[in-house]
């Protein structure tokens, strides 16, 4: 007997839904026989993993915290991805970010203008901007793949923050730890939820959501961008530019890569680390994937992400897992869901023959 | 030892985690199959070996149990791409971050420990030359690596094998006409890629650097796939790039040790900022990468 996949005639709504559902389900069953193998208890893995972030208020807004830059970088690069432009240098364009918010409280500590914050954002959003604006260049006037120089623009913002932080942001009073200064009151996001760390960057990364849909749905630039994308030649036929979709592209993935590091330094870190992103730009494109590219669906899917990461720090310490194993699952949850698309476009046939 | 010495003496030894990583990835590429895991791939390659080699002895076992590893993930992979038909560029990023977090997860014991890494074996004759002696005296790794550039090259261009692989890749709908299997064909590339990618991160880890650091492998991964494009699917032009890429990094070294006053973090980006300037050259002449870009490469194979 064969077993093949045969095109369906039209999308199927159920296996759009079930995808997620069931390569989620996957994902949890394939870390438990790997922890399991790796010798750790993975009942208690999972009680930590996907329990203990609902238990309590606390943690329950930590993952609400996490959620936001996740939420507004997926945003930005699903953007692209649904116009074919693979900007995977998310990370980078965080860190530089980051950077140059951290500008203005590195250099005035003691400031306390009005004004600093709404500065520090927008110099944060622009930097990513620029930083992705690298990658356009190239792509657009050297035909310079973008996937691997937004990459290399990660791997050299990396190498600019140690500097920075080992170097002359180095905070004098630090113990000589690499990290900057702590902020002023002026240069922090004010607090949404009182009694947690949960800032109003939340609110961006759902404004920038609505903002994303009404792109996607009702505009007609947004329509251009996908064709410029799917289709450059018969974009091309029909007047719309490939060069405008890649550029559209990735400096709206970099602005909103760059607002979510301003918004971390200016929010709960409080100051400019090495540990600024914890591969948000990286989870942001599992995140992306995960909602199927909509920006409703990558509202669910930034949560369910964040759940992970809060669950996976509580699993740091209760199951002795590290760090890695947050990224094992991820990699698992991403490699799933492409399986489990399939079903959307294909369905399973049992033939006796070989087809000819 | 002055720094041409050194850069000459340590460049092909520096080239060979990318060499490996290249070559493998040029002929999964040839095939039409696009896999951007090639950093997981390495990283799970380095983790493996290290552990294996730390814990037998043997350097042999190690590289075994590296291409093995690297070559499982590539066909987990393969699965997802040729089985499921999904996107190979979001599929490739999936084994990336499960290789690399794989790594870690098993590395983590191991957290700098370190192990002796391979005795240089000079080439009689050769390795007495003045100046460029020093080329010829390396590890058997890399003089296996030269024997396997020549190997894949006279195989891509001169034989029934490559021809396949090529047909396969440029068009894939006539190779099945004329009776090729086409997906047998990709998994097998596929799998080949991924235990070459294996072996380099083994190289990394167990006898370029005898130890294990969680992220060691450093986006070798990326360039190694930036080589690709650089070499224009060319097994010669492909080592010719992986060997500059190791004089390079070399360079950054040698201008620490001559006191050059840059910070070492800036130095680290030589590499990085080198990538992409190569990739812009050899892509701008939009002409020339069409005539040599894989016809169906990223495509998904459906009959």
């Amino acid at each position: 007997m064969r077993i093949s996949f045969v095109r369906r005639d039209h999308a199927s709504r159920p296996a759009m839904l079930l995808a997620p559902v069931v390569a989620f389900a996957c994902a949890i069953v394939a870390s438990v026989i790997l922890f399991t193998a790796l010798g750790k208890a993975p009942g208690q893995a999972l009680y930590s993993l996907l329990l203990e972030p609902f238990l309590t208020w606390y943690n329950f807004s930590e993952v609400l915290l996490k959620m936001a830059p996740l939420l507004l970088i997926a945003q930005g690069l699903a953007i692209g991805f649904r116009a074919n432009v693979f900007n995977i240098g998310a990370e980078g364009q965080l860190i530089i970010g980051a950077i140059a918010a951290s500008a203005l409280p590195v250099w005035y500590p003691q400031g306390d203008s009005a004004l600093m914050l709404p500065a520090m954002l927008v110099m944060g959003a622009g930097a990513g901007m620029a930083w992705a604006a690298i990658a356009a260049m190239f792509r657009t006037r050297f035909n310079a793949n973008e996937i691997l120089v937004t990459l290399m623009l990660s791997l050299i913002a990396a190498q600019v923050l140690n500097y920075l932080l080992l170097g002359p942001w180095k905070d004098p009073h630090g113990f000589n730890f690499p990290q900057s200064v702590m902020f002023p009151d002026a240069a922090l996001l004010p607090i949404l939820l009182p009694g947690t760390r949960v800032n109003i960057s939340l609110l961006f990364a759902l404004v920038a959501s609505v903002l994303a849909y009404v792109l996607m749905r009702h505009r007609f630039a947004g329509f251009q961008l996908l064709v410029g994308g799917l289709a450059p030649r018969a974009a091309r036929y029909a007047g719309f530019s490939e060069a405008r979709a890649i550029w559209l592209s990735l400096l709206l993935g970099g602005l909103a890569a760059g607002l979510a590091g301003a918004a971390e330094v200016a929010g709960p870190l409080g100051q400019l680390q090495r540990s600024v992103s914890l591969g948000y730009g990286y989870s942001a494109i599992i995140v992306a994937y995960l909602g199927g590219l909509n920006p409703l669906g990558i509202v669910v899917s930034a949560f369910v992400m964040s759940v992970i990461y809060i669950g996976g720090d509580n699993a740091m310490v209760s199951a002795d897992l590290p760090v890695a194993a947050v990224w094992v699952f991820q990699g698992l949850l991403l490699c799933f869901y492409l399986a489990g698309l399939t079903f959307i476009r294909h369905r399973v046939s049992f033939s006796r023959k070989a087809l000819p | 030892m002055n720094a041409v010495d050194f850069i000459l003496a340590g460049m092909l030894a520096a080239a060979t985690p990318m060499l490996l990583a290249a070559l493998g990835e040029m002929v999964v590429e040839r095939s039409g199959v696009l896999n951007l895991g090639l950093e997981g791939m390495m990283a799970l390659g380095a983790a493996l070996g290290f552990i294996t080699t730390y814990s037998t002895g043997s350097h042999a076992l190690g590289f075994v149990v590296a291409a093995l590893g690297g070559a499982a993930l590539s066909l987990l992979f393969a699965l997802i791409v040729l089985g499921f038909v999904a996107n190979q560029v979001a599929a490739g990023l999936a084994i990336g971050i499960l290789g690399t977090g794989l790594s870690s997860l098993f590395g983590k014991n191991f957290e700098s420990l370190t192990i002796d890494g391979l005795p240089k074996l000079a080439l009689p004759g050769l390795s007495d030359l003045p100046v460029v002696g020093v080329l010829f005296v390396q590890d058997a790794v890399v003089w296996a690596t030269a024997v396997l550039a020549l190997a894949i090259w006279a195989v891509m261009t001169h034989s029934k094998l490559g021809l396949i692989i090529r047909a396969v890749g440029e068009n894939p709908h006539a190779a099945r006409a004329i009776g090729f299997g086409v997906l047998r064909v990709r998994c097998g590339a596929i799998a080949f890629g991924g235990a070459l990618a294996g072996i380099a991160g083994a190289y990394a880890s167990t006898v370029y650097t005898p130890l294990w650091a969680d992220g060691m492998i450093a986006g070798r991964g990326w360039i190694a796939l930036a080589l690709v494009v650089f070499g224009t699917w060319m097994t010669g032009r492909v080592v010719f790039g992986a060997v500059l890429f190791g004089a390079l990094s070399l360079g950054e070294l040698t201008t620490q040790a001559a006191g050059v006053n840059i910070p070492s973090q800036l130095l680290a980006c030589v590499p990085y900022v080198v990538t992409i300037l190569m990739l812009a050259v050899i892509s701008s002449n939009r002409r020339r990468m069409r005539l040599n870009t894989i016809a169906s490469l990223g495509q998904p194979f459906e009959r």
